[in-house]
């Protein structure tokens, strides 16, 4: 498992606005890539074109290839929604259905796409939760209502409903910024022990996080506010946090500006 | 500490110390005249808003009790009832609470599946839709705004102008339901967009990022997190489309006996019909007991429905 991503000459556009421009970047499998950069650079924005969410938004649309292994994304004939099943994501506030119990938040994508039988789903709860190390913490309360966890559990829950359906890569949109730092830590833990699995891209403003967790690092950054975001340089994280080349990610890092 | 920091040059003054007591903690004698005015002011507002509220209950029910009280006036029709001033028995409104209460679960059965369609287009389809999509939606939505303003004798004018006149139909009951969809479809739309509006856009993000196609995001994600402000609006827009009067007088005859049959050509009874049709001899006491508890009965069944949909909204709300 974990696939390859290529993205070449990448522009996102939301209507008129070009918000993204000439990204190219390679993320090998099995690595943590982290982007970092300021708020309205883009990474986000680009975070979403490798599963294709950002069409959620309207007008949004890109120009440019993303290949997974050797799978063009945006082909003609290629649906969106299943480049979604492939490519899973997990965002920056934990979004749990309130509808649904524990049990039926982590099969949700599986059942939600017609996957049937009481057994391998029971069995899919345990494997996924815990692949999200949250197994112990909620195996007694499976059906007890998902919003009733704590900020960090309810994240662990997302991961693990992400993880159900087993992707190959899974998106993480600045998945602690909305948590404190002991489950922040534990995210961090299981991303970690995700990697052996899956391609991971986490979106973060926190430098230290981006330098724990990550395999290599890209940053972002815009030249003015309506001026599209760019990647401005990709590198091994140890390089980029001690030997960046480009001036701007150093002021970046040190906290020049930010 | 020195009193002001004119006098001492280089110690820097408590600044905060010294502040406090200057600290205005009274209220200015303008200021607090005028609170109180306007504190006056919106209580009786308020009193005056409840006047005639309270009045119209009181009324309604020191007249209409004692005919919804006794068990006939709900068991019985009004078969044998004579011309007034020879009759002496009240007899019962079962008659006018079964057409009634019928007319209005048909029109439910055909206005609440348009509306929530409806709403479900314009919020799910309508604004994320890209641009023809978002152009339709702007134009329903106008519609919508226009049906909620259509008069109830307008609604019945076009039943029958469709109905009889193009279709070349005989009136039935049914046409009475029909009428009132058209007033019924634009309150629900409305309420229910309004519930799916407060969906937060994160769970259909979501959804989506599992790989779950948009139907299926909005029927087993969206509804059911919506589900009970929906059933909420639905029964309000209910209750509030029973106490209608003029599709019924334009387009059914007021039959005093019991009928369940919805397409009888004799025509079915309402509670605003019966209440109309004894209008006319209301000077005699035993039509007036029948308005009244007609009155009382049709506030009694609104207020049911009212109760019904706050207590299912209870039941079917997210619980945390």
């Amino acid at each position: 498992m974990g696939k390859r991503i290529d993205v070449k000459d990448l522009n996102v556009f939301y209507g008129d606005f070009k918000a993204v421009e000439d990204v190219t970047m390679t993320i090998e499998p099995r690595s943590i890539t982290a982007f970092i950069g300021p708020s309205g650079c883009g990474k986000s924005t680009f975070l979403r074109t490798l599963n294709r969410m950002h069409e959620v938004i309207p007008g949004g649309r890109v120009e440019g290839s993303v290949r997974l292994d050797d799978q063009d994304l945006y082909a003609p004939g290629v649906d969106a929604v299943g480049v979604r099943r492939t490519v899973g994501m997990v965002f920056q506030r934990p979004n749990p259905f309130p509808t649904m119990s524990i049990r039926d938040n982590v099969t949700a994508g599986l059942r939600l796409n017609g996957v049937k039988g009481k057994k391998l789903l029971e069995e899919k709860t345990e494997q996924s939760l815990r692949g999200a190390n949250l197994w112990n913490e909620v195996k007694d309360r499976l059906g007890k209502p998902g919003a009733g966890l704590s900020g960090g559990q309810q994240q662990r829950l997302c991961i693990a409903r992400a993880i159900a359906v087993e992707p190959q890569v899974l998106l993480m949109d600045e998945p602690c910024s909305a948590l404190d730092p002991i489950s922040t830590l534990a995210i961090e833990d299981l991303v970690t022990e995700l990697k052996d699995r899956y391609t991971i891209v986490i979106v973060t403003h926190n430098m230290q996080q981006a330098s724990r967790v990550s395999d290599k690092t890209a940053f972002f950054n815009l030249a003015a506010t309506g001026k599209p975001g760019r990647l401005i340089e990709m590198n091994d994280t140890q390089k980029i946090f001690n030997n960046p080349e480009v001036s701007a990610t150093e002021d970046y890092i040190s906290g020049r500006f930010g | 500490m020195s009193t002001t920091n004119q006098g001492s040059s280089a110690a820097p003054a408590p600044a905060v110390d010294e502040a406090l007591p200057d600290l205005d903690t009274g209220r200015s004698g303008g200021r607090a005249l005028r609170n109180n005015a306007a504190t006056v002011l919106v209580w009786l507002a308020f009193l005056i808003a409840l006047i005639p509220l309270v009045w119209i209950l009181w009324i309604v029910v020191s007249k209409g009790w004692h005919s919804v009280a006794s068990m006939t006036w709900w068991q019985k029709d009004q078969s044998g009832a004579l011309p007034p001033g020879f009759d002496t028995n009240i007899r019962g409104a079962r008659h006018a609470i079964v057409g009634t209460v019928e007319i209005g679960l048909i029109t439910s059965l055909i206005a609440i599946p348009i509306a929530v369609m409806t709403a479900i287009y314009l919020v799910e389809y309508g604004r994320s839709g890209g641009r023809t999509n978002a152009r339709i939606a702007r134009v329903v939505s106008f519609m919508v705004d226009i049906l909620s303003g259509i008069p109830s004798i307008v609604a019945a004018l076009f039943v029958f102008a469709v109905w009889v006149t193009t279709l070349q139909q005989q009136l039935v009951p049914i046409c009475v339901a029909l009428a009132l969809t058209m007033l019924m479809i634009p309150v629900v739309t409305r309420s229910t967009e309004e519930m799916l509006k407060l969906v937060p856009n994160e769970l259909r993000e979501a959804s989506y990022a599992l790989g779950v196609p948009k139907w299926k995001t909005v029927v087993r994600v969206v509804l059911p997190t919506a589900i009970s402000g929906i059933i909420t609006g639905a029964l309000l827009g209910l209750a509030r489309v029973l106490g209608e009067t003029a599709p019924w007088l334009f387009l059914t005859t007021y039959f005093q006996y019991l009928t369940y049959n919805p397409a009888a050509s004799a025509g079915i009874a309402s509670l605003p019909t019966l209440i109309y049709n004894q209008s006319g001899n209301i000077s005699s006491p035993i039509s007036a007991d029948r308005v009244w508890g007609g009155a009382l009965t049709l506030i009694l069944l609104v207020l049911a429905i009212n109760l019904l949909g706050r207590l299912i909204g209870r039941l079917t709300r997210v619980k945390r």
